[in-house]
């Protein structure tokens, strides 16, 4: 501690230096962690799902409805014990800047499926009553300014024309990985505007027993395998990763940005030590002739390396946990649950010691060996 | 018994591929509480013999003895803490640290010692009193005149209460009013508190506050006034 003054001060010769070197590690740092928190909530959404859940698609593909007829023909399998469905609507609201994801349902069905989407009684039964009533997360409510007995009217994109819901019920989920940025309305008010009644776009079967889910996902899709519309059907978790899937390599991409933005800083960051304690030639060797000792200006140079590191990994983890998590972001609905996890602070933390080592050990290294006749020429 | 004792020191460097020999057998005896003066052209070894006997440089062959200590028989880290003890040394100039203040300067020494931090101010007080200082504790050297500068420097060489005070031209980029002042500092430093002073110097001036006067020419120590006297 005794110390402590002698390095602040050496970090204060050059204020704007300091300041530019520190905010450049605490911008790493926040990007390494946006990045790769935008990498585990994808990874928790993928994994997300109830073992006791699995999800039936027409097996050519996704955007391809089935029969509503299969429902109950899927209630009757052994082993199931309960059956749902679900449509994708995708409609805008408003300019359409601000993107939400909208979902039909079979709303009792549904809502005993996913007791996750937790819902006050009597806003239930007003979902359950009318046709047209539409439920919204909290977030999206906050967002709009909505509120209870509003209608709110959304341009289809996929169902054409204005769609008018009444909002009746807000959720909130149970389950952070769930959504809360959704508008929920109900499967039979789709299928009265669009006149199209008996068509799904996928179904969701609770089952008796997580043991028997390969089993009965076979079961479903030998049930329809000479239909017109055969059906792939697996785990909730397996469905949520399909979508998972569709980002693409993003994990991969993003971990090579975060490395690339961290290595430069790195340089940054080195460069700015050695051109300080370059500056410093002539005050080492003041030093050693007073008495100070190779491996105490080792340390010395290191105390200042790990202290613009340490402030610029608490400004830039500290910033990016308390930040998204006062903001509650979620990328407008497309990463629900973003918040910077223990694991992601530790590497960063770790990130930021190799930063350490890295640009200091270069400049520490050069004090300590410095010969003092040599450094004292910098001197006379 | 002499406090420097040097025997037969050769000291070489090598600039490209030539060898500039410095000293070739040199021997010297500094008294204790003595005031010396070395003097000599640039490049007749002064400055290399200073950093001699402070173990900054090592010989090429030959013995330093201070305080009964070989110093070059050290280690750079007893070398470091003996330093740290038995030397205080003062530069011509770019001798303080220019981030810290005044009192943070004189304290450096102190911080390689148990003492406490009240007792490393009162250190650091005293010796900045000694220097007439006591009023300019918390300026920076930018706040201060090349004297003062020069004084807060010889206040860290004495706040360790050294062996050895080692001084390579002190007085070179100051007034004649400073360096004045500098001169009846060291000379006080040496008759009222007994501390043995070296100095190297151009200056005739400098050298007649000495009790002893030096001269060496190409490394070799041409007249030798009495040491000690």
């Amino acid at each position: 501690m005794r110390y402590l003054p002698l390095v602040l001060a050496n970090l204060g010769r050059h204020k704007r230096r300091t300041f530019l070197t520190t905010a450049s590690v605490a911008l790493a740092l926040f990007l390494f962690a946006s990045l790769r928190t935008v990498v585990t909530t994808i990874a928790a959404g993928a994994q997300f799902g109830s073992a006791r859940r699995l999800v039936a698609t027409n097996a050519t593909g996704i955007v391809f409805p089935l029969p509503l007829a299969y429902a109950g023909r899927l209630r009757a399998l052994p082993g199931v014990q309960a059956v749902s469905w679900a449509n994708w609507f995708g409609g805008r609201y408003g300019d359409g800047k601000r993107f939400f994801a909208t979902f039909a349902v079979d709303p009792a069905s549904y809502l005993d499926m996913y007791p996750e989407i937790v819902l006050p009684a009597d806003q239930r039964d007003a979902f359950l009553r009318e046709r047209s009533a539409a439920i919204v997360g909290r977030r999206l409510l906050d967002v709009f300014g909505w509120h209870l007995g509003q209608d709110v009217t959304l341009q289809g994109t996929i169902f054409s024309g204005d769609w008018t819901f009444t909002i009746r019920g807000v959720y909130t989920p149970s389950d952070p990985v769930i959504n809360d940025d959704m508008l929920i309305f109900r499967h039979d008010y789709l299928d009265e505007r669009m006149n199209r009644a008996g068509f799904a776009g996928w179904y969701i079967l609770r089952i008796d027993d997580p043991n028997n889910a390969a089993g009965i996902a076979k079961l479903v899709d030998d049930q329809f395998r000479n239909s017109s519309a055969p059906t792939k059907t697996g785990t909730e978790q397996a469905f949520n990763a399909s979508f998972a899937t569709m980002w693409g390599n993003v994990s991969l991409l993003m971990n090579t940005i975060g490395m690339a933005v961290v290595f430069a800083i790195l340089l940054v960051t080195a460069n700015a030590m050695m051109m300080s304690a370059r500056e410093r030639t002539g005050e080492v060797a003041v030093l050693k002739t007073i008495g100070f000792s190779d491996w105490r200006l080792f340390g010395l140079v290191m105390l200042e390396a790990g202290l613009i590191t340490l402030t610029g990994a608490v400004l830039g983890l500290g910033g990016a946990k308390l930040l998204y998590r006062a903001t509650n972001f979620n990328a407008a609905g497309f990463l629900p649950g973003f918040d910077v996890d223990g694991t992601t602070l530790a590497v960063g933390g770790a990130i930021a010691l190799l930063l350490m080592l890295a640009s200091g050990l270069v400049p520490a290294v050069r004090a300590a060996r410095l010969p003092v006749v040599q450094a004292l020429r910098h001197v006379e | 018994m002499a406090l420097v004792q040097i025997r037969d020191v050769y000291k070489s460097f090598q600039r490209d591929s030539q060898r500039i020999d410095v000293f070739t057998g040199l021997s010297l005896d500094v008294a204790e509480g003595s005031f010396t003066a070395l003097m000599g052209p640039s490049g007749s070894g002064k400055s290399t013999l200073l950093n001699l006997i402070a173990g900054l440089d090592r010989p090429t062959s030959g013995t330093v003895r201070v305080a009964g200590a070989d110093v070059h028989a050290m280690s750079a880290a007893q070398l470091a803490a003996w330093r740290a003890r038995h030397i205080g040394f003062v530069f011509q100039q770019l001798n303080l640290l220019p981030v810290l203040t005044a009192y943070q300067n004189v304290e450096l020494p102190l911080l390689l010692t148990r003492l406490s931090k009240k007792e490393r101010e009162e250190r650091v007080r005293v010796a900045l009193g000694v220097v007439g200082l006591d009023d300019r504790i918390h300026h920076y050297p930018r706040q201060l005149s090349g004297g003062q500068e020069q004084r807060v420097a010889i206040a860290r060489a004495i706040v360790a209460d050294p062996t050895l005070i080692l001084l390579d031209e002190p007085t070179g980029q100051l007034d004649a009013r400073s360096s004045q002042e500098v001169l009846t500092l060291l000379q006080r430093l040496n008759s009222e508190f007994g501390k043995t002073v070296v100095i190297v110097t151009h200056d005739a001036h400098a050298a007649d506050k000495a009790k002893a006067v030096l001269h060496l020419e190409k490394g070799v120590l041409i007249e030798r006034a009495a040491v000690g006297a």
